[in-house]
């Protein structure tokens, strides 16, 4: 009894309390985006809980139960079960394209009873907990190659299993894991070369080759004469510089071989939108192009709570789950977008401290995996509807509607809570 | 070591976090086009144009009123048509040319509505409303055409059309937009604010399908619309259609004034046109046809034309010598030692009563000289100009050189020479004297007057000195609100007195002077002045101004025939059966009013021959 009310008063009540916040914002959007002004539903309404905005409330309903039940929980439970649960989770997505029913065209779901539940949202959980656990061994070190590859086949497994089952955007989201090993001794030429290689990626889809070889040829020459002079007289120099040139070049006439050849349709399309919007407003370009109007109509305050026009009236397609932001870009206008990141920022910046703190190496590396899902969900986003970024289906943390989403969100953060506030507990190792 | 990384993960993150708001702070506040495709994407304006005000007759009788017409249009996108046989009997179309229709309205656009079947009546329209329902993406637009109940009124209602690009770019209080209706000319333009009412205007928000979701800000935007205000004109629209039928076949004016209110009973342009030619789909093609014609159909003459009054002008002199003192009833003037000619008549004691009886040339000659030279100072070229001076200052009282106030648009000043006047035409003062300007005498010269203006003066005859601006509309609205410049008498500056021998005159002109047999009413006393008009163009205009009866009169009237030779010829008849009409209800004078109706002078008319003239589009 004790120890429970030691354990509460021990809770990050910050990092809850912007929780909350999140999701209260995200069901007042959620409420904006399919309020009628004609017929206005109130919560006593029966037809109110056939609306997202009434199930949305039910999502936020069973979260505090399933945020109970995990303190409920001994705090050595998910270390312990770390293997089980991903496991659990890595059968579960073998077993989606066999069991698995196709909601919104996307065949990821389980129906158990009434309730559909994507196993690729909670595959993050289960990964994020196995890592931790993998990094829990003092013996493990990452600058080690046998580390190393031990790591990525723990990510790369659901990944694979998740592009199996055609959902590339949320396969994705598990290259975030390279935050966690990168704060756990990766070094930093990996998350260096992944960036480098984005950039190339991006830069060959918008950039002829010619011009991207005359920036190579740029950079290479101002990149000589910062060399020290016996340097530059060396014919390595010279070979090294030639050799970085062709493989990169190389790279770049792959990328383009890969988009034309081997992606799909529509994951080109999505590209071809990415790079211009109007390649095709009224089909594939809509998305991107409505959200802009949308978030662009807000202007600095906004036309105010449920007075937008653009998300209200269906202009913005999946206005509620991966939309969210257009909602809130429209109605709260600068000040609210302004907000909202700057306290998603806040919060990032606060589970990042709590993880530095953790004594356990289990729970900081978790607490870094928790982070890493959170940004790159925040990143992809609210990109995607500034349009920043391709669209990928990937909801907003706490914001958008989705009981999936919503849960797998709620458990990623609460475990690390309840490791946190158990902190004094764990064995510094 | 790793400690440090966390801040590097951080300020990783912070960059991609002032990445976002800068771009949102482009979108939000830097670029305004979003909000615009804003409005458009979920902001309908919904139009409603209330039906133009109706004009009516003096005795109610509607004349001008709307149509509505319904037109059907079709958004290919929305339109579903399951059942297309159904459909297509529903229109009364076949199924082929349901097809083509529908293949046109794809080709034009996917998305906006073009029109699918134009021109329905009430009657299809009534069978059809019920069924729309059932067939997403098709809609009414509903527009209304006026519709006139009389054909002989259109040159003084004028015609509605839509609103031209200069007008657009130029209206003050920005009402009208791209393709509105407009009044154009006549009555239409005068009252065009009254007739077409408020444009009401509806903000309702649409969803993405463009279903209407709502009012958009509480409706505060919103103007709700107000009904055109129906016009009661003072025109006796039976007259009309009888004058009208007179002037068959000719070029002219009639115009019809009630002396004691300065209503207009009647106005007459010939030739004139079927309204409702201009009032329909086809307005562009019969615009064309009616603008090129050369006797000009679209001109309404009567406040507009310019003709000299020739001798009706001799009334006025008479009027101003006897209020100056220069004239008495008794003044006698012979032929001799005047340039002017005149035809035979009695002039053994040719006084006041005689010359205006016989229209006498060398009489007003001779008074006009002595009312230039009487009383003043100085040598002929000094003393004309003191004399033109105040008899141009009593002349201008009767209206001429100057606009009456018609409620018609086209309205022109007219001219009425004075000392100003030919100091500019003879370059300086004192270089012009009576020799010079004698021809305004007997109407002549420079004078320019309009057949509106001869009217006005057989009312100012009619009343003894004062008129009430001349005017086609009684009363506007449900209120029947008028301007009180229409009710106002308006005094000339001539004493009652000196009416009298003009009005013995004038009688024995008709009785047995001017006036032919053709032109006396049994059993009716009018008093009237036959005008010769000289101009350039050809044979004189025939010119007639009379009222009647002569105690008590109830109608003025100025008939003008382009071309016809002397007053008493066609114009006087033709005045006196309006005339008798108006005041008798019928002409027994069938033989006369039968004659008049088929003469032509088309023949005398001069104008550019080789313009093709479609007659088949004139009455």
């Amino acid at each position: 009894m004790s120890q429970e009310s030691n354990q509460i008063g021990k809770l990050d009540w910050i990092s809850v309390g912007l929780y909350a916040l999140f999701v209260l914002l995200g069901w007042m959007s959620i409420y904006s985006a399919v309020y009628n002004p004609e017929a206005p539903l109130w919560i006593f309404d029966e037809a109110f809980y056939t609306s997202n905005a009434g199930r949305q409330l039910i999502w936020i309903g069973t979260s505090l139960v399933l945020i109970m039940f995990i303190f409920a929980l001994d705090f050595r439970f998910f270390e312990s079960f770390a293997v089980f649960i991903y496991v659990a989770f890595m059968l579960a997505l073998i077993a989606v394209p066999f069991l698995g029913v196709t909601i919104n065209g996307s065949h990821s779901w389980f129906k158990l009873g009434g309730i559909t539940i994507q196993p690729a949202e909670f595959a993050k959980t289960a990964t994020a907990l196995l890592l931790a656990k993998y990094l829990n061994d003092p013996q493990v070190n990452l600058t080690k190659w046998t580390n190393q590859w031990r790591s990525a086949l723990i990510i790369a497994l659901p990944m694979l299993l998740i592009i199996g089952s055609n959902e590339t955007g949320s396969a994705l989201v598990f290259a975030s894991f390279i935050i966690l090993l990168y704060r756990e001794g990766l070094p930093g030429e990996y998350p260096g070369l992944l960036i480098a290689l984005i950039v190339l990626f991006v830069s060959s889809l918008l950039l002829s080759p010619l011009t991207i070889f005359i920036c190579l040829l740029v950079m290479a020459s101002l990149f000589v004469i910062i060399l020290p002079i016996y340097q530059r007289r060396l014919p390595q120099t010279y070979v090294r510089i030639a050799g970085a040139i062709a493989i990169i070049m190389a790279l770049s006439t792959i990328v383009d071989w890969v988009v034309n050849h081997v992606l799909k349709e529509h994951q080109r399309n999505r590209i071809k939108v990415y790079l211009d919007p109007s390649f095709d407003t009224r089909g594939l370009g809509y998305q991107v192009t409505q959200s802009k109007i949308a978030i662009g109509s807000g202007g600095f305050w906004g036309k105010g709570y449920l007075g937008g026009t653009q998300t209200k009236f269906d202009f913005v397609p999946e206005q509620s789950t991966d939309f969210i932001f257009c909602t809130i870009g429209e109605e709260f206008g600068f000040v609210g977008v302004m907000a909202v990141i700057v306290l998603f920022l806040f919060f990032l910046w606060r589970l990042l401290y709590l993880a530095d703190q953790q004594r356990s190496r289990f729970a900081r590396a978790y607490g870094f995996g928790v982070v890493g899902i959170l940004f790159f969900h925040f990143l992809v986003n609210i990109g995607m509807t500034i349009g920043l970024m391709p669209i990928m289906g990937i909801p907003l943390p706490f914001f958008s509607y989705g009981g999936s989403s919503l849960w797998s969100f709620t458990i990623l953060l609460f475990i690390f809570l309840k490791l946190d506030a158990h902190r004094s507990d764990m064995l510094s190792r | 070591m790793p400690e440090g990384r966390r801040l590097i993960i951080f300020l990783f993150f912070l960059l991609i976090g002032l990445i976002f708001i800068g771009k949102t702070f482009y979108l939000q506040i830097f670029d305004s086009t979003y909000e615009k495709a804003a409005d458009n994407n979920a902001i309908r304006k919904i139009i409603q144009v209330p039906f133009r005000g109706e004009v009516y007759d003096r005795f109610g009788k509607l004349i001008v009123y709307n149509t509505p017409v319904y037109d059907l249009y079709i958004t290919p996108r929305k339109a579903v048509v399951k059942d297309t046989n159904r459909f297509c009997e529903l229109f009364g179309i076949t199924k082929g040319r349901f097809d083509t229709l529908t293949k046109e309205a794809w080709a034009y656009s996917r998305v906006k509505p073009s029109l699918f079947l134009k021109h329905l009546s009430k009657e299809d329209f009534a069978k059809i409303q019920d069924a729309l329902v059932d067939y997403p993406g098709f809609s009414i637009s509903t527009t209304a055409f006026r519709t006139y109940q009389s054909k002989a009124l259109s040159n003084a209602l004028g015609y509605v059309a839509e609103i031209n690009t200069n007008s657009l770019s130029d209206q003050k209080d920005d009402y009208y937009r791209q393709g509105d209706y407009v009044g154009i000319s006549g009555l239409e333009a005068f009252y065009e604010e009254a007739l077409r009412g408020q444009r009401g205007v509806k903000y309702r928000m649409v969803n993405s399908n463009g279903v209407e979701k709502g009012e958009y800000r509480h409706g505060d935007l919103d103007v709700s619309s107000v009904a055109g205000q129906n016009l009661f004109t003072s025109v006796d629209i039976r007259l009309q259609e009888y004058a009208d039928s007179l002037m068959m076949h000719k070029v002219g004016s009639v115009v019809a004034i009630e002396p004691s209110t300065g209503e207009i009973l009647s106005m007459v342009s010939a030739p004139s046109y079927d309204p409702s030619l201009l009032a329909g789909r086809n307005f562009s093609k019969y615009y064309q046809i009616l603008a090129l014609d050369p006797l000009k159909p679209l001109i309404n003459r009567p406040p507009s034309a310019y003709y000299r009054p020739g001798s009706t002008f001799k009334i006025v002199q008479a009027l101003v010598g006897l209020q100056l003192g220069i004239l008495t009833p008794g003044s006698v003037f012979t032929h001799a030692g005047a340039p002017v000619k005149c035809h035979v008549h009695n002039t053994s004691h040719n006084d006041l009563h005689n010359a205006i009886q016989w229209s006498c040339n060398p009489y007003f000659y001779h008074a006009f000289r002595k009312i230039l030279y009487d009383n003043t100072q100085g040598d002929t070229f000094e003393r004309s100009a003191q004399g033109l001076q105040r008899w141009s200052e009593l002349v201008a009282n009767f209206g001429f050189g100057r606009k009456l106030g018609v409620d018609l648009g086209n309205e022109k000043k007219g001219n009425l020479p004075n000392v100003e006047y030919y100091n500019k035409v003879y370059k300086g003062e004192n270089t012009w004297k009576f020799s010079n300007i004698y021809s305004l005498s007997i109407g002549e010269g420079e004078l320019v007057v309009s057949p509106l203006k001869m009217a006005n003066f057989a009312a100012i005859i009619a009343n003894k000195g004062w008129y009430i601006p001349p005017h086609l509309v009684k009363g506007v609205g449900d209120k029947k609100t008028i301007d009180t410049f229409y009710k106002t008498p308006v005094s000339v500056g001539i004493d009652a007195k000196h009416f009298n021998v003009v009005h013995e005159g004038m009688r024995d002109a008709v009785l047995h002077g001017t006036v032919g047999r053709e032109g006396k009413i049994p059993d009716i006393v009018m008093c009237g002045k036959t005008g010769t008009s000289q101009n350039q163009k050809g044979k004189d205009h025939s010119v007639f101004i009379a009222f009647a009866p002569k105690d008590n009169p109830k109608i003025a009237i100025a008939v003008f025939v382009e071309n016809a030779g002397f007053g008493g010829f066609a114009a006087a008849p033709i005045a006196s059966l309006i005339i008798e009409k108006y005041l008798k209800g019928r002409v027994e004078r069938k033989d006369i009013e039968t004659k008049f109706m088929n003469m032509s002078y088309l023949a005398n008319v001069t104008y550019n021959r080789k313009i093709v003239k479609k007659d088949s589009l004139k009455r």
